[in-house]
């Protein structure tokens, strides 16, 4: 955004009425309930604010620019956290509009810029909007990202066996995270068999499926075997209807079916004492 | 960052070595520096194979979310790929990793894009970012 | 040019990948695996790409046709040490390495080729 030349009369006016719009703005603020916070720290947040809108008004460099924006990003995160809404902190942006047009409104020359000047302080209430949208999502990200760790144990269910229970959706970024998570338990404990569970999985469907494969295709080139467990009445009749082929991996009702078959497997026996 | 000739066996070996070095450098997990370094030696073997030789480049990159990254371009003035929807058919589910190993170079990598015309050669970038 | 040496003990030929392969040194691999089966008469071939950190396409398919070479001797071929991120990008690739069976070291490699002769 450059400096317009017609923006200096607008950046004149500003400044002349420093006191009186600052003032006015931080009224409107606390009159709506879009303020937060003392009066004194709404006051003085405004101020800052100000400050910068007219260095990056007046001033070429795109440092004030970074600087506005930097200030706008910090006053969204500070709202957010005292609990406003996203709107409300772009309406408390917005409100620099009405102090400011009631000051010029009955200047006929000023209309121009300051048709120029709303659509700036638009731009930045936007950016406000913006930033706490960012915010929320990194939140969800890392929250995500955290569940995920969470609900991918691998236990060792005996020598050479280790079992992998799946709690929740087998999306493409769960799978990633079982396949590696299951192969360094394989090598690590030497098992030859893993039993992935799938009782916590909701649906199976053909993407599912696919990743189940994948899942132990990467097992067998490691050279260990896998067999999926937890195949419940309503999964086994989804996955028959779907066309689904398993192919020659072993399927089993329940993770106890399925550690016998890897004991078997194993050339174990298990007998009474 | 430098562009690596492609017209020798000995080249995709530079290459792999180039682009795991950038991408250990970008910090990327050791899985994805293990897809991507894969991704660029079936796209070196690509260029110098089918596209009569070319030349990689590899630089550190962000990506449009602001993630560190390695982008890495690969070109060659060989005849080019007519039916380029057929190249990057997925060949997955068929089991078959054979053919122009395009498909499967983009199922490794976050970003890639490919042109060619039928004589004049073909551009492939490819980018992959940390979590 | 390195050759990939190959050990010969008790009816098995060894081979242990170390470095990133040339793609002459694998067609050179290949030649010789041939030609130590045919002189030697050896029931087991065992790969380890412990020490391996890529396998693309053409090593991918470098190791199926050792696999089909060596059925043609009436041997067995093991690939052992795997390492977990080259599984997973094998995976992706939707390179299942059909013909050779795989095994997580030497040791268990040679469990398997005992229990296919027994």
């Amino acid at each position: 955004m450059d400096v317009d030349s017609s923006q200096t009369r607008m950046v004149d006016v500003l400044l002349a009425n420093q006191e009186k719009l600052l003032a006015r703005w931080a009224e409107i603020l606390l009159a709506s309930d879009a303020g937060q916070g003392t009066a004194e720290e709404t006051r003085q947040e405004l101020a800052e604010i100000f400050g910068a809108l007219q260095r990056s008004m007046s001033d070429a460099d795109e440092s004030a620019q970074g600087e506005l924006r930097a200030m706008l990003a910090e006053l969204s995160r500070s709202r957010a956290r005292r609990g406003a809404t996203p709107t409300q902190t772009a309406i408390s942006v917005f409100a620099l509009k009405d102090a400011v047009y009631e000051l010029v409104a009955s200047a006929a020359e000023l209309v121009p810029e300051f048709l120029v000047f709303s659509r700036m302080v638009d731009d930045l209430g936007l950016f406000t909007f913006q930033t706490y949208a960012a915010a929320r999502e990194q939140v969800i990200a890392d929250q995500a990202e955290a569940m995920l760790e969470l609900s991918t144990p691998v236990v060792r269910l005996w020598d050479g066996i280790i079992a992998v229970p799946l709690i929740g959706t087998l999306d493409s970024a769960r799978t990633q995270l079982v396949m590696e998570k299951m192969l360094d338990a394989l090598v690590t404990e030497g098992a030859e068999h893993a039993v992935i569970d799938i009782t916590g999985v909701p649906t199976v469907d053909t993407e599912v499926a696919q990743h189940l494969l994948k899942t132990v295709m990467a097992a067998r080139l490691l050279g260990a075997e896998c067999t999926i467990s937890g195949i419940r009445p309503q999964i086994a009749h989804t996955i028959v209807s779907l066309g689904i082929e398993f192919g020659d991996i072993a399927t089993k009702a329940t993770l106890a079916d399925a550690l016998g078959h890897a004991l078997k497997q194993s050339g174990l026996k298990v007998g009474p004492a | 960052m430098d562009e690596l000739p492609i017209v020798s066996g000995d080249d995709v070996v530079r290459v792999r070595q180039q682009v795991r070095q950038a991408a250990a450098a970008a910090r990327l997990s050791l899985v994805d520096q293990t897809k991507l370094v894969t991704a660029a030696s079936e796209l070196a073997r690509n260029a110098l194979i089918h596209g009569g030789g070319g030349a990689a480049k590899v630089e550190a990159a962000t990506s449009a979310t602001g993630r560190r990254g390695i982008r890495v371009t690969f070109s060659d003035t060989g005849p080019g790929i007519s039916d380029i929807d057929l190249a990057l058919t997925d060949g997955w589910t068929t089991g078959d990793g054979l053919g122009l190993g395009l498909s499967g170079a983009r199922r490794l990598v976050d970003e890639f894009e490919l042109t060619s015309k039928p004589g004049e050669g073909t551009c492939v970038v490819v980018a992959k970012w940390s979590r | 040019m390195d050759r990939v040496p190959i050990l010969k003990i008790e009816g098995i030929l060894f081979v242990s990948i170390q470095v990133d392969l040339q793609d002459d040194t694998v067609l050179q691999l290949q030649e010789d695996l041939a030609d130590e089966l045919s002189a030697t008469g050896a029931h087991g071939v065992i790969i380890d790409i412990t020490a391996v950190e890529i396998v693309d396409s053409f090593i991918g398919r470098m190791l199926t046709t050792i696999g089909s070479i060596s059925r043609m001797f009436d041997a067995e071929t093991v690939l052992v040490g795997m390492r977990p991120a080259v599984a997973i990008t094998l995976t992706e690739l939707g390179l299942s390495l059909r013909g050779v069976r795989t095994a997580l070291n030497a040791e268990k490699g040679l469990r398997l080729l005992a229990a296919r002769d027994g």
